[in-house]
């Protein structure tokens, strides 16, 4: 009979009977040291924090910096001159206003196209999860191209509304459209995944509770989509901001109408005049920055109620 | 005042979660299902609470037809395994869900829910974490909190799935002595699911054994441990030791000694028979099995040894800390007899 190992493993437990068992300690062992470098579980924090930093640097900052250090070839006042400009101030407004209610659409949009996705199994499901993809991976002088000829008087919605006396194309109608189209994909590509990973026990526990299935969607489920939510409409709206593309060509780009800030800045580029299209763009980084860092504020607020 | 389960029959694509299944929980009573992972104690509560629905079969409350009604208009409390509290809301949030979600002509006013919710924060003495957030709350706090939202609609039925699963050995403990005096506090009739035998004994009135979606044994705890209905009971509940004897009326032969069996139907000739570990007793002479000490398990409230047969067959037996067995030593020889032999037919 082999009964070597545990009658050794025996004969430890009877020697130190009485003793708790953290106390014994095997032969040759030795804790390992606890050093603040054994704190990261990641290995090269120092090295990987440089790479970081210089890449931000380079790619990020240089460019901002450069773009800040512009305008001032004109001195403050050809800054001040330039974005009081009232064809300056109609399309940072025009350009920032229609981007947030294009957004506001597609927070709305997108959680319902989310909602659909992620609960219901229907045929035609994978494709119609791979279509909320094309605004994204469209160039967007083709969905600019696409677009206008669908919305002009004489396309096939814009034929529609013409006799009613109602222009799409080549009106701010025409850019809320396509800032729609090009938001959509950020909003549900941001909801989906915490929509698809909510506990099916949490929403169980408001059934038995009582609640209705509206109840439960906006009492339980909303709320803990909401920095989602916020993510998906900052980005939409980053991104319709900053459009071009598919604008341009839907726009009609009449000033102090439908004439879109970075159109601006074109306009002024190839007028060569560098500091003012520098200054517009300060203008609208600005303006960006601080609406992204508002997002991001009530964003950590939501996230942290229930979390922290 | 009761409810009644018939016939419940339950088969998800191609296996039988639950077959045939008929039992009743008394008004008040404090009911266990008792079962391995996969017997179908877990599809049993969900179809209680409306979750699921059965493929047939029947479940009445107070004569009401609890299949006609759905999930929320069944007023059951149901808690869950992972507690599935409502992360984005602060505990006192939590219990009052149920009672602010209810209609506006049934839902009791501001004050009223505050009342409750301060009476079910006292309940689960959990009085100034109120104001905290779940995710603030330890496993044990976050389970009470659970069990006030769950209990906060005065519910028919409780229903507590695995309820102390995800817990320490320790709060488990506590826990469930505290849940016991919930209950006897409230007299809502209770069921919840378990694999853990001991929790089952401790706490139920009565307890349900399933296996394969079948129903084993229903029966107080003393009868489940006295009279096992199948050998699966027997070995369900607690260490078993197997040899095999020739069984005739109520005792069982070996080679050279006897026991008395406990014999479950008409069981005559060579039987494979069971014992527990404290149902045997140790000589230095015999007679009984001839076995060698192979380990020595001092803690806890007994001494457990292990030990091993000449055929190889190792058994475990359990005995007083003062006794004599506790002069033994690792590879003593000593005759193990059984005192006390099971026997099944199946």
């Amino acid at each position: 009979m082999t009964t070597d190992s545990p009658i050794s493993a025996g004969d430890a437990r009877l020697e130190t009977n009485g003793r708790s068992a953290h106390q014994i300690k095997p032969e040759g062992f030795k804790p390992p040291k606890a050093t603040h470098r054994t704190q990261h579980v990641l290995p090269g924090f120092h090295a990987s924090l440089g790479i970081t930093l210089t890449y931000l640097s380079l790619i990020v900052l240089l460019p901002l910096v450069a773009l800040v250090l512009r305008p001032w070839e004109a001195g403050l006042d050809g800054f001040i001159r330039t974005v009081t400009d009232e064809r300056v101030l109609k399309a940072l407004q025009l350009s920032f206003t229609t981007a947030f209610w294009a957004a506001v659409v597609n927070l709305f949009a997108g959680l319902i196209v989310a909602w659909v996705l992620t609960r219901y199994e229907f045929p035609g499901k994978k494709i119609i999860d791979a279509i909320v993809d094309l605004p994204f991976a469209l160039p967007t002088a083709v969905a600019g191209v696409s677009l206008s000829s669908l919305y002009a008087p004489n396309g096939w919605v814009g034929s529609l509304f013409d006799p009613m006396g109602i222009k799409i194309a080549y009106t701010p109608i025409g850019i809320f459209i396509a800032l729609v189209f090009i938001g959509l994909p950020f909003v549900v590509r941001s909801v989906q995944p915490v929509l698809a990973e909510f506990d099916a026990e949490v929403e169980e526990a408001a059934l038995t509770l009582g609640a209705t299935p509206m109840q439960t969607a906006i009492r339980v489920i909303l709320p803990s989509l909401a920095p989602a939510l916020i993510t998906g409409f900052s980005l939409a709206f980053a991104r319709a901001v900053g459009e071009y593309g598919s604008v341009i060509f839907i726009a009609g780009n009449m000033p102090y109408i439908s004439e879109i800030s970075p159109l601006l800045i074109v306009i002024k580029l190839e007028e060569f005049d560098y500091a003012g299209a520098a200054s517009v763009a300060i203008a609208m980084l600005a303006l960006s920055f601080t609406i992204l860092l508002v997002t991001n504020f009530v964003q950590v607020l939501l996230s942290r109620r229930g979390r922290a | 005042m009761s409810l009644t389960v018939q016939n419940i029959t339950k088969s998800f694509s191609d296996f039988a979660a639950l077959d045939n299944v008929s039992f009743e929980a008394h008004s008040g009573e404090f009911l266990a299902l008792l079962g391995p992972s996969g017997s179908g104690k877990t599809t049993l509560l969900r179809l209680l609470a409306g979750l699921d629905q059965p493929d047939s079969g029947s479940v009445t409350f107070e004569g009401e037809d609890y299949l006609a009604l759905n999930a929320r208009e069944r007023r059951i409390g149901m808690v869950f395994q992972s507690y599935a509290l409502f992360r984005h809301m602060t505990v006192e949030q939590n219990i009052a869900f149920g009672l602010n979600v209810r209609p506006s002509k049934d839902r009791p006013s501001k004050a009223e829910i505050k009342a409750k919710v301060q009476s079910l924060l006292k309940l689960i003495q959990l009085e100034d974490l109120g104001k905290r957030f779940p995710s603030q709350l330890s496993g044990g706090q976050r389970q009470r909190v659970a069990l006030a939202r769950a209990l906060a609609i005065s519910p028919r039925i409780l229903l507590l799935d695995e309820p102390f699963g995800a817990l320490d050995a320790l709060v488990r403990k506590d826990l469930r002595r505290w849940l016991r005096r919930i209950h006897d506090e409230t007299g809502v009739t209770t069921i919840f699911v378990t694999h853990d035998q001991e929790e089952a004994l401790d706490l139920a009135d009565r307890v349900v054994v399933l296996k394969d979606g079948q129903i084993e044994q229903i029966g107080k705890p003393l009868e489940l441990y006295r009279k096992p209905a199948s050998s699966f009971v027997f070995d369900f509940l607690g260490t078993n030791n197997q040899v095999t004897a020739t069984v005739s009326g109520a005792e069982a032969k070996f080679d050279g000694f006897t026991a008395p069996a406990v014999v479950s139907g008409e069981l005559t000739g060579p039987q494979v028979v069971r014992f527990r570990p404290f149902d045997a007793h140790l000589s230095k002479d015999g007679p009984g099995f001839k076995g060698k000490v192979l380990s020595i398990l001092p803690a806890g409230a007994n001494l457990r040894l292990e030990l091993q047969s000449e055929d190889g067959t190792v058994f475990e037996t359990q005995h007083a800390h003062d006794s004599d067995a506790s002069d033994l030593a690792l590879n003593d020889t000593v005759y193990v007899k059984p005192i006390k032999v099971y026997v099944f037919g199946n």
